[in-house]
């Protein structure tokens, strides 16, 4: 079994929020730690018992597949015990508030919640309430912050860094959590970012980002490192943002031909769910240059590092 | 035909009017294949090289063909009011050497396959040039947007819902932001629907005849707003056509703020207004309305100035079964290929508007904010071109019209200046018989 790393604090808030919130010294022990992981997961005993006896509520007012059990196996993996509430099953249904939810699961002394709501900024509302460690695992159209971190580690363990290169995120960056919780990491971590989308599918201010804009695809992945593409909601495509799946796919999806203008060996990323034949081709998505299915395993290992670091808070006389 | 004759043909001894080329005076022009080798004073006998067929053009106005940039035709789907061809026969008579032709068909010129489809009948049917504008929103229902992009490749000129103005603020912002990736000009029918719901210009004229208005303030909310949204997303605009003084001050104002805007006005409101109804005829009905004197005025000074960019004919073929009814149930529109150059010259004549400001905005103009190479008489440039007598008078009549429709405001009134030949890529598409 590879060595875990002392349990020193590795950062001073005690939820994740916001990639927003984090300085770049506690980006790279979180991805320094993530990747230790990754390890840990590679190997056939993959469990330890560092949460052994915490409680890790996950709760989900957006349905979710890969998010929520990546967040299971993260913390079953540490030994925590692990609860998922579903909307659709809770007492969100009959009219309860988002406040009185998380009221009622803090009484029942949770370690951890990690919450999912269709509302920007509802995730840090219900933490200002709770008295247990809060992640957020996306909240509206703001933030997906463990979203950020796994893709970073999935692009430094290709290149050994992420400062200096060129990220191409593409597609509907306007009502993307992913793209933010990206565009704020990357940038803080010295990578150079671009922006790739219709004018429509861009916020208005994203240029004071620090990333350059483009609205055609041809330029804006021009010489890219990485080509992160973003997933459009099949709804946003019938002609309120974008006329047609087929005019999207025309000048925005990611085909064999369009990557030929990034690096010769770009990594292509994809958060998922995919739109195959859309935004990206299924030739590009299962090509050589793919890193998607890296990205989910990344995914779990990022996430044990973030419920191992805020662990480390509580028992070095954090909040609690 | 005689296969050893030259295809190198010159007009020589015109009186050249291209503004936008700074040439002006006697002078010729001499075309091969389709293209213009050489235009201006140097062009005479002795320049023009043997085997040359000539023609002596002295006392005739040689102007760029011109550009409507708004015409509806009933291809497809109302074949019986007009076709390409018939609206081309129209164009040509009336020295119009490029239809920019609505999206307002059956069904809507609102996919690819159907920009497509137009453009081949034109190719095949048509005696002038024909580019379409697309439509903004699927089937013009102001709803939700077009394929800009794959209307762009297929041949669209510009989108616009033609007679229908899109209402819907948030959708029509999108359509500019949208557009503007593909520096694709956005032209918009400025009417705010809600208000304009008349069938006349609102005031004394409509309160005596017992028709609804039709406020000015119709085209003024929607332009004015039209252009705030330019203003938060940078996009290329066009008015279609201004029909009063506001909007003349509206859009003089947003020009000298530097807004990338620019607008039309029809032929009719320019040499007619609200009086001209009469007794409810229904060759009258406009959209926008004619509106009273003060206005034309103004849209006249609009046009001298600049702040006006282009006439339009706005030709829209009715036929009696929408025209000859009462006022009120009548359709809008009335046809105008054939008269918009003698129409428009009536303000050389009467007005006091310079006869190369008429021709800049009947053809170089329009082909600038279109992306069109022709519109002017260069070297290399198209061999599109009329030749125009200026003084020569004509009555129109129900047999003389060309077009497939009657509707003409102009129905039995002389008219001063008439096209004797159209040029269209070389060819001459028309030539005046002496009968005419």
């Amino acid at each position: 079994m590879s060595r875990l790393p002392p349990r020193v604090p590795l950062i001073r808030s005690q939820h994740v929020l916001a990639i927003g919130d984090l300085s770049p010294t506690e980006i790279t022990a979180l991805l320094d730690l993530a990747l230790t992981y990754v390890n840990v997961n590679r190997q056939a005993e993959k469990a330890s018992d560092i949460l052994k006896g915490q409680t890790q509520v996950n709760l989900f007012f957006e349905a979710s597949t890969r998010t929520q059990s990546s967040f299971e196996i993260a913390g079953k993996r540490l030994g925590a015990d692990v609860m998922n509430m579903a909307v659709s099953t809770s007492s969100i249904s009959k009219g309860e508030t988002v406040l009185d939810t998380a009221m009622t699961i803090n009484a029942m002394h949770p370690d951890f919640l990690v919450v999912r709501h269709q509302s920007s900024g509802a995730v840090e509302l219900l933490a200002q309430k709770v008295s247990c460690h809060v992640i957020n695992a996306g909240d509206g159209q703001h933030e997906h912050p463990t979203q950020g971190l796994l893709d970073a580690l999935t692009i430094r363990s290709h290149f050994g860094r992420l400062e200096g290169l060129t990220v191409a995120i593409c597609g509907d960056v306007l009502h993307s959590r992913v793209a933010r919780s990206n565009i704020h990491l990357l940038t803080k971590m010295g990578a150079r970012v671009r922006v790739v989308a219709p004018s429509t599918l861009l916020p208005s201010g994203i240029g004071n980002f620090g990333t350059e804009v483009f609205t055609s695809m041809d330029e804006g992945i021009a010489g890219a490192d990485v080509v992160m593409m973003l997933r459009l909601q099949l709804e946003r495509m019938s002609g309120a943002f974008v006329p047609s799946q087929r005019e999207y796919y025309r000048f925005h999806g990611l085909t064999e031909e369009k990557l030929k203008r990034a690096k010769p060996g770009a990594l292509v990323m994809h958060p998922g769910p995919m739109n195959r034949g859309i935004e990206i081709d299924s030739s590009v998505a299962d090509g050589a240059q793919s890193v998607i299915r890296e990205q989910v395993e990344m995914g779990v290992a990022v996430r044990m590092a973030v419920l191992d670091a805020l662990s480390r808070n509580r028992r070095a006389g954090g909040v609690a | 035909m005689t296969p050893n004759r030259s295809s190198r043909r010159a007009w020589l001894n015109a009186d050249i009017v291209a503004p936008a080329q700074g040439l002006s005076g006697t002078g010729g022009i001499v075309i091969e294949d389709g293209w213009i080798l050489a235009v201006g004073p140097k062009v005479t006998r002795d320049t023009v090289g043997a085997g040359t067929d000539i023609r002596d053009a002295r006392g005739l106005v040689l102007m760029p063909g011109l550009i409507d940039a708004r015409v509806f035709t009933g291809e497809p789907g109302s074949e019986y009011r007009e076709t390409l061809a018939t609206a081309s026969e129209a164009a040509a008579a009336g020295g119009v050497t490029t239809m920019i032709v609505m999206p307002n068909t059956e069904p809507v010129m609102d996919e690819a396959a159907i920009v497509d489809y137009v453009m081949r009948r034109a190719r095949d049917t048509a005696a002038v040039r024909v580019a379409p504008m697309a439509a903004i929103t699927k089937g013009c229902r102001g709803e939700l947007m077009c394929e800009v992009g794959l209307l762009k490749e297929a041949g669209a000129v510009a989108i616009t819902d033609g007679n229908r103005a899109v209402a819907h603020a948030n959708l029509f912002r999108r359509a500019l932001t949208y557009a503007r990736d593909f520096n694709m000009l956005v032209v918009q029918h400025v009417e705010e629907p809600t208000l304009a719901s008349g069938v006349m210009n609102a005031g004394e004229m409509a309160a005596r005849l017992g028709l609804a208005g039709i406020p000015a303030m119709a085209e003024v909310i929607m332009l004015e707003r039209d252009l705030r949204l330019v203003e938060m997303t940078g996009a290329r605009y066009h008015a279609a056509q201004i029909s009063c003084a506001a909007s003349v001050a509206v859009m003089r104002a947003a020009k000298a703020r530097g807004l990338p805007v620019s607008c039309g006005v029809s032929v009719h409101h320019l040499v007619l207004n609200e009086n001209d109804i009469g007794a409810y005829r229904t060759f009258f009905k406009l959209s926008p309305p004619l509106r009273g004197e003060a206005d034309r005025l103004a849209l006249v000074e609009g046009l001298k100035d600049g702040t006006i960019d282009n006439i339009v004919s706005s030709h829209d073929p009715q036929s009696a079964d929408t025209k000859r009814l009462p006022f009120a149930e009548a359709a809008f529109g009335v046809v105008g290929l054939e008269t918009m150059l003698s129409a428009a010259l009536s303000l050389h004549h009467n007005d006091g508007v310079a006869l190369a400001r008429l021709v800049e905005a009947m053809s170089h103009r329009p082909a600038q904010l279109l992306g069109l190479e022709t519109g002017r008489l260069a070297p290399g440039a198209p061999a599109d071109f009329t030749l125009v007598d200026i003084n020569r008078s004509w009555t129109v009549t129900d047999q003389t019209l060309r077009s497939r429709s009657k509707n003409s405001p102009f129905e039995r009134r002389t008219l001063e200046g008439r096209a004797v030949e159209t040029v269209v890529a070389g060819r001459s598409v028309f030539t005046l018989s002496s009968q005419e």
